[in-house]
């Protein structure tokens, strides 16, 4: 065990993951995070924090991995390059493992232009594998790297994430195996709409031995309406949503229903693909909904280990 | 080359709004080929001013005059009165341009005329790009020819990012992104095993971050005995 967190354990228990999201509120109010951490608790099996996610000032990830905690939840904190240098990385990665945060999310991080606080200097000393590279280092040797070596080094389970619909999409399968090679445990997909594109990739991801090395978490999002297909189809750069699921969406009486359904045919579907190790569930804004889709997936109860 | 892009109209008046006696000094180098501060745009902006100062009813003597080089002392030097007759000199330089001469004459006040923009080559007619930052530990070599540090908006070293949509990047839908450029170069090269390992952390101290940098090089110096030859103090 790298770290013994509950993700770890059902990882390694060869169990079939469930991950789902809690975003941290725009305010100093830990409440929404408790109210979450109470209603989601035992339906998956570790949550993740977002880093201030789209470049919006939020609760940071940290503090509010601590208030999930204490409700007897696991944590995943989201730490992305855009805010901090090398010093700070490595400072909270120490903090949040000091704090009994286990697992890690290593994300380059989304540009400060898409925020509210577009006239930020970003910072940007790192990518996401190059973070991935230097927490591994700090983890497994103790070495920060500068080159000093730390008496007790953080335990923590590292995860990335990885887009098969950004282009180039023939070095996608590339990218991932640099992040495996950086040290990266755990891998959460952007959500997938394009399941032939998404099976395309996990070709690659086999071929080349990487679903051996990394636990691939296949990413989905349930939708609330067409307007949110839409939108994601048109407005988010790197985010495939074929045209039969905007118009199945469309067409549907019960907008949030068929999402709801869709979203667990979906799951369904990803449980048979070889590879796929777990689903990360991100019901954006619409937290609410995800112990119905694990339920109707066919996924509860939740492994249980003795701690 | 540097490429800067003159501030607007109505900043520069109002910056030079409190004088009498103005002083536009244009540079022939870089400013003049990106069209913002070559002698041609110095003479646009000094007409410029003086409509806007009659339409105004503000009375101010404005004239124009351009260097070659307005980084180097020895060019800066040749007008030197025409610099110190004025209240206020506006550069038309890049921001080296304005600092030379502000360092050449501290009590004379320099103003700047152009907002200094980026290393940038042109890309056609009218149209120039950032290609470069200066950071001072160039890897192109490994990247096929194209600098992911100045042309990514993240700088990343391991690209591209999630959000690299039609060889576009996310940031502006307009601009390529510069890792699709480069796996797309790399793999015309036939080189795509440079990208297929990790590039580990760049030690930034070699750019800004690691405080001013001065190039020094001992052979280019004179001694000083050759200095007081030229008679440089």
């Amino acid at each position: 065990m790298k770290a013994g967190s509950n993700l770890e354990k059902v990882f390694e228990s060869g169990q079939f993951a469930v991950t789902a999201e809690i975003g941290p509120p725009q305010s100093a109010n830990p409440e929404p995070l408790t109210h979450h951490a109470k209603m989601l608790k035992g339906y998956a099996d570790a949550f993740n924090l977002t880093d201030n996610q789209t470049a919006v000032v939020r609760l940071s990830s940290i503090a509010s991995a601590v208030i999930i905690m204490r409700e007897g939840v696991e944590p995943v904190i989201q730490m992305t390059c855009r805010d901090r240098n090398r010093i700070a990385l490595q400072s909270d990665l120490l903090g949040a493992a000091a704090l009994g945060v286990k697992n890690v999310l290593c994300l380059t991080g989304d540009h400060q232009t898409f925020g509210n606080e577009k006239g930020a200097k970003n910072v940007f000393d790192f990518d996401s594998i190059v973070e991935l590279q230097v927490f591994d280092q700090l983890r497994t040797q103790g070495k920060q790297v500068g080159g000093e070596v730390l008496k007790d080094p953080p335990k923590t389970y590292l995860g990335c994430a990885e887009n098969p619909f950004a282009t180039p999409y023939e070095y996608r399968a590339s990218r991932l195996a640099k992040k495996v090679a950086a040290g990266a445990d755990f891998c959460q997909t952007q959500a997938i709409f394009d399941m032939d594109m998404f099976e395309k990739w996990m070709d690659e991801v086999r071929a080349r031995g990487l679903d051996k090395k990394i636990h691939i978490l296949a990413g989905v999002i349930p939708m609330k309406s067409a307007g949110a297909a839409r939108y994601m189809k048109n407005k988010v750069p790197g985010m495939i949503v074929p045209d039969h699921i905007v118009d199945r969406m469309k067409s549907a009486k019960d907008a949030k229903g068929e999402g709801i359904k869709l979203c667990v045919e979906q799951i369904e579907h990803l449980k048979t693909v070889k590879g796929v190790h777990g689903v990360h569930i991100m019901a954006v804004a619409w937290e609410d909904i995800v112990p119905r889709i694990v339920e109707m997936a066919g996924l509860l109860p939740r492994p249980k280990f003795e701690s | 080359m540097i490429v800067a892009k003159r501030k607007p109209l109505n900043e520069i008046a109002e910056m030079l709004a409190p004088y009498k006696k103005v002083t536009v000094i244009g540079c022939r180098s870089c400013v003049a080929i990106c069209l913002a501060g070559g002698e041609k745009e110095v003479k646009m902006l000094v007409s410029a001013l003086k409509v806007k100062n009659k339409r105004d009813g503000r009375k101010q003597h404005i004239e124009g005059t351009v260097v070659e080089r307005q980084c180097e002392k020895e060019w800066v030097q040749e007008i030197e009165a025409q610099i110190l007759d004025s209240d206020v000199t506006l550069s038309m330089a890049c921001s080296l341009g304005a600092q030379t001469i502000g360092d050449m004459y501290p009590k004379h006040l320099t103003f700047p005329g152009l907002n200094t923009g980026m290393f940038g080559v042109p890309e056609e007619q009218g149209v120039w790009s950032e290609k470069c930052v200066g950071c001072g530990n160039c890897i192109i070599h490994t990247t096929g020819g194209i600098c992911p540090i100045a042309r990514c908006a993240k700088s990343m070293l391991n690209g591209p990012c999630g959000g690299s949509a039609n060889r576009k990047c996310e940031v502006n839908l307009e601009v390529d992104c510069a890792w699709a450029a480069i796996y797309d170069r790399l793999k015309l090269q036939n080189r795509l095993d440079l990208i297929e390992s990790v590039t580990p952390a760049k030690d930034w101290s070699t750019s800004h971050s690691g405080g001013r940098r001065v190039f020094e090089r001992e052979d280019a110096k004179l001694t000083p005995h050759q200095k007081k030859g030229k008679g440089v103090t």
